[in-house]
């Protein structure tokens, strides 16, 4: 019992990973209606932003807003000059073009960075968490920021203008624009929010995963697959999704036999798959109900 | 009178397929007019394309400022609310929040608040269900959103799109009485696109009867309304 | 209580290629058919395999044009597919000694039944959940490929080296030729099946899943029924072509059958024109020369190079090779007006 709820707690602690990187996602697609799989390409690029900050003596908190408002700059600079040419092309098209960015953004950080691993910084420092072996500080402060976002969202959508704004654009486009609301913008700020979201997550991430290039590939795909389970319109659920795709995958790893690290992922994605064949809009989702 | 909308020579397009051969006419200001038609005539497309909201080619002013190359946002800016058809409710947010949504565009905060308390009272049922999700309302209910949601922009020129469809007589009736007021009352312009002439043509000074992307009668309600043609046509005796 | 959110189906996330565009028009086929079989005859052994290579790809992106262009179903799984099917041709020629022809029709079979099993859960899924689930089964594969437990089958981690077949009854040509001329005959096999299978009653059934599956199933389709269909087929193919992959390569390892094939088969399917049965070979043509022509451009930077010139095609062409057939076609009809 006790070996359960340590993993559990641990999967808690790892899950606030992929509840960032879930809000992030489920931010996007908010605005554009599908996935960016270039998302995880971009928060890494934010985050090696902010690592050549701290390198050139920037603290790390006044980098790590710095950070946030380049990356937010550069979400809307990406939708307008790459995507929003491709407004009318078919969604394929568009997954193509998220393709074709990952592509570009891993490469052009592989240059400029180069490969080898480095060490980021945490704010929080990484001693035990109240004592405990299995949450470090570090973890903890994660799971705060990541609520603290969360809260941050809910009010924002909730209590602003803007916020009802990119509701109403994201839910029916047509009816914003009749209210004037201009839904072009409101999609290049969602890519922006998304953007800036995932420039945190990857700021929180790094201390524990390391930065490199290809660090994200993991975390995006267990954040694709939590923004889903947790149901793709709820940012809520995204969070839940990531905690419970965290202890999903370490308790698979304790107690499926002949497990290794490999196969973990594509267990945790089969689980949310079955999750998903029985309730199709996620766990918070709103049912959807299609007519002809 | 001075002519609150201008359209002059109005063609629009759905891809290759032409739908509105050189449409023409007017909206006097504070009229309200009627534009009726079969299914399939072409009056959808009309307010659509006042609204930019489909291909068209042809001189549309209101207000003297031409509405061509303006994105639909930029005209509803202008001053004209479009209601249209099936309601565009914001399904999944609250019934105050879909007025809200209404005077997005507007910055008088006490304005706005003040507006949404008029709708209520033109709406009563509206404000009892004011927290509700905007979906979960009735047809009828539904369209009493839509106009006064269009109303909170505060529009000189509105556009509905079929209000009465789906819905029963008696709530048509009672949309129209209010309509008729806010007509009279607030001064604002109105163009109904109707298939239920009878109720359109009573609730109207002015009538446009369209076929085929074309107008092939103008008048006024009650002239239309007399004409046999259109009475065999639309009015069913 | 939660709100439901109603949409009306929108247009469909893949649109719909009108038929009498849906093939090449028979002038072209001829051509095509004509280059592409004197073409091996006047060029090196390393171009044929690239060649064959070409179709290969082509049948795998073929058949995700006919799952996803066909009946609208998104796929990032066909690596899974394209991976049985190269083991199943690798373990029977190897462990069993078939000969390398009869293994593709098995292939085929084996990867038919895979797919349709798997088109059974898919059926609750749709657009993002079932790229998702795809996904999910891409990424599985290459490890399901190395666990222990089929090692002998296998061959692990260092997966199972294939011997090539020598052209037959002792014909003066090389291996790699034969192999061309073989695969070739498949190639055309597979893509008049295909045409006639978009063409025919289950073909329509597909296209108006892809359109709209309520009004679909309204009349009468049954639907669960044609989607795994269309997945079964789908999955057969790309196993074919898999076959025929492990016997060019001639080997085949796990690390061989990642989600980068995947993608890069999706890719495919968008460069050449989403249901568009023709534009596969040039889908295929980008997937295999693009990377390679990008880092001849810059080692560092072939990834942004790849990148660039993926974007650079998707914003002339956004709908693929498709379009610039249409383009040529309309152009060519101006011409004829003169």
């Amino acid at each position: 019992m006790e070996l359960l709820t340590n993993q559990v707690l641990a999967g808690i602690a790892t899950g606030a990973i992929y509840a960032c990187m879930a809000l992030a996602v489920v931010m996007i697609y908010q605005a554009i209606d599908h996935l960016n799989f270039a998302q995880g390409e971009m928060a890494m690029f934010s985050t090696f932003i902010s690592w050549q900050l701290l390198q050139w003596g920037v603290p790390y908190w006044g980098a790590f807003v710095l950070t946030l408002a380049l990356s937010f700059a550069g979400g809307i600079l990406i939708e307008r000059l790459l995507f929003k040419p491709l407004a009318k092309a078919p969604i394929l098209t568009n997954v193509a073009g998220f393709i074709a960015l990952y592509a570009i953004i891993n490469s052009v950080a592989g240059l400029i960075w180069d490969f080898t691993i480095k060490q980021y910084p945490t704010p929080f420092g990484s001693s035990p968490f109240l004592g405990s072996q299995l949450i470090s500080t570090h973890q903890a402060g994660m799971i705060g920021v990541t609520i603290l976002l969360l809260i941050g969202l809910f009010f924002f959508f909730r209590f602003t203008r803007m916020g009802l704004a990119m509701r109403a654009a994201a839910s029916v486009p047509e009816s914003a624009r009749l209210v004037g609301i201009n839904t072009s913008w409101m999609i290049a700020l969602g890519w922006g929010m998304a953007a800036a979201i995932g420039s945190i997550a990857g700021m929180m991430i790094a201390p524990v995963v390391f930065l490199e290039p290809n660090m994200m590939l993991g975390v995006l795909i267990y954040g694709f697959a939590a923004a889903v389970l947790g149901g793709l319109t709820s940012p809520f659920g995204a969070v839940v999704g990531g905690f419970l795709v965290g202890i999903f995958e370490n308790l698979v790893g304790t107690y499926i036999p002949g497990v290794g690290n490999e196969l973990k992922l594509p267990i945790a994605l089969a689980l949310i798959v079955t999750v998903l064949v029985v309730k199709p809009a996620g766990l918070f989702g709103r049912p959807i109900v299609k007519r002809v | 009178m001075t002519a609150m909308l201008n359209v002059r020579d109005l063609r629009a397009y759905y891809g290759q397929v032409q739908a509105l051969h050189g449409l023409s006419f007017a909206l006097d200001e504070g009229s309200l007019t009627t534009l009726l038609g079969a299914n399939g005539a072409g009056k959808t497309t009309t307010l659509r394309a006042i609204c930019n909201m489909v291909r068209s080619t042809g001189a549309i002013e209101f207000d003297g400022a031409a509405l061509s190359g303006r994105s639909t946002e930029n005209i509803v800016r202008l001053g004209i609310a479009h209601v249209p058809q099936g309601r565009g409710t914001f399904t999944t947010m609250t019934v105050e929040e879909n007025l809200q949504l209404g005077a997005i565009t507007r910055s008088d905060k006490a304005g706005i608040v003040s507006d949404i308390e008029r709708m209520y009272d033109h709406f009563p049922v509206l404000k009892q269900r004011y927290a509700q999700q905007a979906g979960t309302l009735s047809g009828g209910e539904q369209q009493m959103l839509a106009v006064a949601r269009a109303l909170m922009l505060r529009p000189r020129l509105m556009l509905l799109d079929e209000p009465s469809f789906g819905l029963a007589p008696l709530i048509v009736r009672d949309l129209f009485k209010i309509l008729g007021k806010i007509n009279r009352e607030d001064k604002v312009t109105i163009l109904v696109v109707e298939q239920n002439a009878q109720l359109a043509l009573e609730l109207a000074d002015q009538a446009y009867v369209i076929e085929t992307g074309r107008i092939v009668m103008s008048g006024s309600a009650a002239e239309i309304g007399n004409n046999e043609d259109v009475r065999k046509s639309y009015l069913g005796y | 209580m939660s709100a439901v959110q109603e949409t009306v189906t929108d247009a469909p996330a893949v649109e719909a290629v009108p038929k009498r565009a849906m093939t090449l028009g028979t002038g072209t086929s001829l051509v095509m058919l004509a280059l592409l079989i004197a073409a091996p005859l006047f060029v090196k052994n390393f171009i044929i395999f690239q060649m064959t290579m070409l179709l290969i790809y082509g049948l795998a992106v073929l058949a995700l044009n006919i799952l996803t262009g066909g009946s609208g179903q998104f796929s990032l799984g066909q690596s899974a597919f394209y991976a049985v099917g190269a083991y199943t041709s690798a373990i029977l020629m190897e462990h069993v000694g078939m000969n390398y022809a009869l293994t593709l029709p098995i292939a085929g079979l084996v990867c038919f039944v895979f797919g349709f099993l798997f088109g059974q859960p898919a059926l609750r899924l749709s657009g993002v959940y079932l790229a998702l689930a795809t996904f999910a089964l891409a990424t599985a594969m290459p490890q399901l490929l190395k666990l222990g437990y089929f090692e002998h089958w296998t061959g692990g981690v260092q997966g199972l080296v294939v011997t090539k077949p020598d052209a037959p009854f002792g014909l003066p040509i090389s291996q790699d030729m034969w192999l061309y001329y073989f695969t070739l005959v498949i190639t055309i096999a597979i893509y008049i099946f295909s045409v006639n299978l978009l063409k025919s009653r289950s073909g329509r059934a597909f296209m108006a899943i892809r359109d709209n599956e309520i009004a679909a199933s309204a009349m009468g389709i049954n639907v669960a029924l044609y989607k795994t269909l269309a997945f079964g087929v789908s999955a057969g193919i790309t196993g074919v072509a898999g076959g025929l992959g492990a016997i060019a390569v001639q080997f085949v390892a796990p690390d061989g059958y990642t989600i980068t094939l995947a993608i890069s088969l999706f890719l495919g399917m968008v460069v050449g024109g989403v249901g568009w049965l023709p534009g596969s070979i040039v889908g295929s043509a980008f997937i295999i020369f693009v990377p390679n022509i990008a880092e001849g451009i810059s080692k560092g930077l072939s990834g942004a190079v790849f990148g660039v010139i993926l974007f650079l095609v998707i914003y002339l062409v956004p709908h693929g090779a498709r379009q610039v057939a249409l383009v040529a076609q309309h152009l060519v009809g101006k011409l004829k007006q003169r």
